[in-house]
């Protein structure tokens, strides 16, 4: 499947890139309105950019009655981002969208780089989701963290379904100028071309550590990139950054994606599935 | 919201500035006002620009190059290929009994094609310097102040003002003029919903100028 990362799109101010994805993932919704932080609020870097949006949300109570019933008419599936300071906030989301039937699944932004216990605090929040609703359960970790699989294990033990990775890693961007940050908060999360080591590392160690359904995401930018995270162990990629300058980009990717499967005697890419793990190369040299 | 892979026709230097000129494509030129984002060799992310002229066949963007991709914009040349994107967000509302185009520096970008719209309805134009005063030939029918001389000092009572600028003067023209069209400008990495990076204070909350603006009463 392909999807958009959280934050990435709005589906209702471009309903046809929506269309153009298998799933759409919203914007993390908190308990709460959030205005988000005062601009400005992204910054370009040689390879990659910067963003500090603040979790700008209506908050659940207008995503419920006013958002997702015109998500529901795009008739594309629903992936709801949820985010929040404590692990009630979690709960009180998952539990308000339990009953909404257009949410195929709820995807929990765990990813907060400040947490200095990243295992006992993914083990918490998604637990206390696992408590308040059926829908599927995605955690949304941080690749910004000692030992990434240890984490995906605590999600998995304390009950999601699958990992979204990765999220942003911190950077800062400084005007050459003034020697000032950029942003107005300081830093922001740093996504684009430079997270994909990063994000590829962390689908592979948490392949190996929890063989769990995992989307993939982190500066890709072509289907080669797509198939890459496949090969690490992605069931499922998703598109960020790229959407800004390409949003024809999800019917780009699916294209030279089947085109890089095919170039290397595949039916389909799934058949890339997690081949960067098997030892042998033979199938790529003969 | 179309996005076409457009070829180069010529750019020319306008004093400081450089007028990049584009085969249009299939694309619309879209309002006077609207914008495009244009992508910039190199570099991740594409540019917001507003439409300076719609000539035959062609779009015509008016550019500063301050940065490495406005840099990159301006170092094309004639039969060099960009990814185009627009028209997007809201233009000036056409609708008006005595327009007056108030521009200043690089925010006279749209004014050519929105006075072409207006049948070359009469422009103040303000510049810090010779130099960049030599961009107001692209606008007709414009009285031009350099500064010290405010362009504010130059607008009449009673006129529908239509302004692009830069902030400290749009804040003056909103003073001056509570019904005036003021064409904002914020950093954008998508320049249609997606990224939420182009927010501004819109009647007291913080929202998206692309899809809001770049074109917003001052009142």
């Amino acid at each position: 499947m392909l999807l958009n990362a959280s934050g990435c799109l709005d589906a209702l101010t471009a309903p046809d890139v929506a269309r153009s994805l298998d799933v759409f993932v919203t914007k993390t919704v908190t308990p709460l309105p959030r205005e988000g932080n005062t601009p400005v609020r992204i910054a370009e870097t040689d390879v990659g950019m910067l963003n500090s949006i603040g979790l700008a949300n209506p908050g659940i109570d207008r995503f419920v009655t006013r958002s997702l019933p015109q998500l529901e008419k795009l008739g594309v599936p629903v992936w709801v981002s949820v985010g929040g300071f404590e692990a009630d906030d979690y709960a009180e989301i998952c539990s308000r969208l339990d009953d909404e039937a257009e949410v195929a699944a709820i995807e929990l932004n765990v990813s907060c780089p400040n947490v200095e216990a990243p295992v006992e605090n993914v083990t918490r929040i998604v637990a206390a989701a696992r408590l308040a609703t059926r829908k599927p359960l995605w955690a949304k970790l941080s690749p910004a963290v000692p030992d990434i699989g240890e984490v995906a294990k605590a999600a998995q033990t304390a009950g999601a379904d699958g990992l979204s990775l990765v999220n942003t890693v911190r950077g800062l961007k400084l005007d050459a100028r003034t020697l000032r940050p950029v942003l107005e908060p300081g830093q922001g999360g740093l996504s684009g071309p430079a997270l994909k080591p990063i994000a590829l590392a962390a689908v592979a160690s948490c392949y190996r550590a929890t063989a769990m359904p995992i989307v993939g995401m982190g500066g890709i930018q072509d289907g080669l990139d797509a198939l890459e995270f496949i090969a690490a162990g992605a069931q499922h990629v998703a598109l960020g950054t790229v959407l800004f300058a390409d949003p024809d980009a999800p019917s780009r990717i699916r294209i030279e994606l089947h085109a890089a499967a095919s170039e290397r005697g595949w039916n389909s890419s799934d058949d890339a599935y997690a081949i960067a793990h098997e030892e042998s190369l033979s199938l790529r040299t003969t | 919201m179309r996005r076409e892979l457009l070829s180069v026709v010529a750019n020319e230097g306008v004093g400081p500035y450089t007028l990049l000129r584009v085969a249009r494509g299939t694309l619309e030129p879209g309002l006077p006002g609207q914008f495009f984002m244009l992508e910039a060799p190199g570099r991740l992310l594409p540019r917001p620009m507003s439409l300076c002229f719609a000539p035959p066949g062609e779009l015509a963007f008016l550019i500063d190059a301050i940065g490495p991709g406005t840099h990159a914009l301006c170092a094309l040349g004639a039969g060099d290929g960009l990814h185009v994107l627009g028209p997007l967000g809201n233009g000036f509302d056409l609708d008006v009994e005595r327009p007056l185009l108030v521009g200043g520096g690089i925010g006279i970008a749209p004014l050519p094609y929105l006075a072409a719209a207006l049948r070359g309805a009469p422009a103040v134009l303000g510049f810090r310097s010779d130099w960049h005063a030599e961009a107001a030939r692209l606008v007709p029918n414009a009285q031009v102040c350099v500064e010290p001389q405010l362009v504010t000092e130059l607008i009449p009572d009673g006129m529908d003002v239509l302004a692009c600028g830069p902030e400290p003067m749009l804040e003056a023209v909103r003073r001056l003029a509570p019904q005036a069209q003021l064409a904002w400008e914020a950093p954008m990495a998508c320049g249609y919903g997606a990224c939420y990076g182009c927010a501004v204070e819109i009647d007291g909350e913080l929202r998206r100028l692309c899809v809001e603006g770049p074109v917003l009463r001052a009142a």
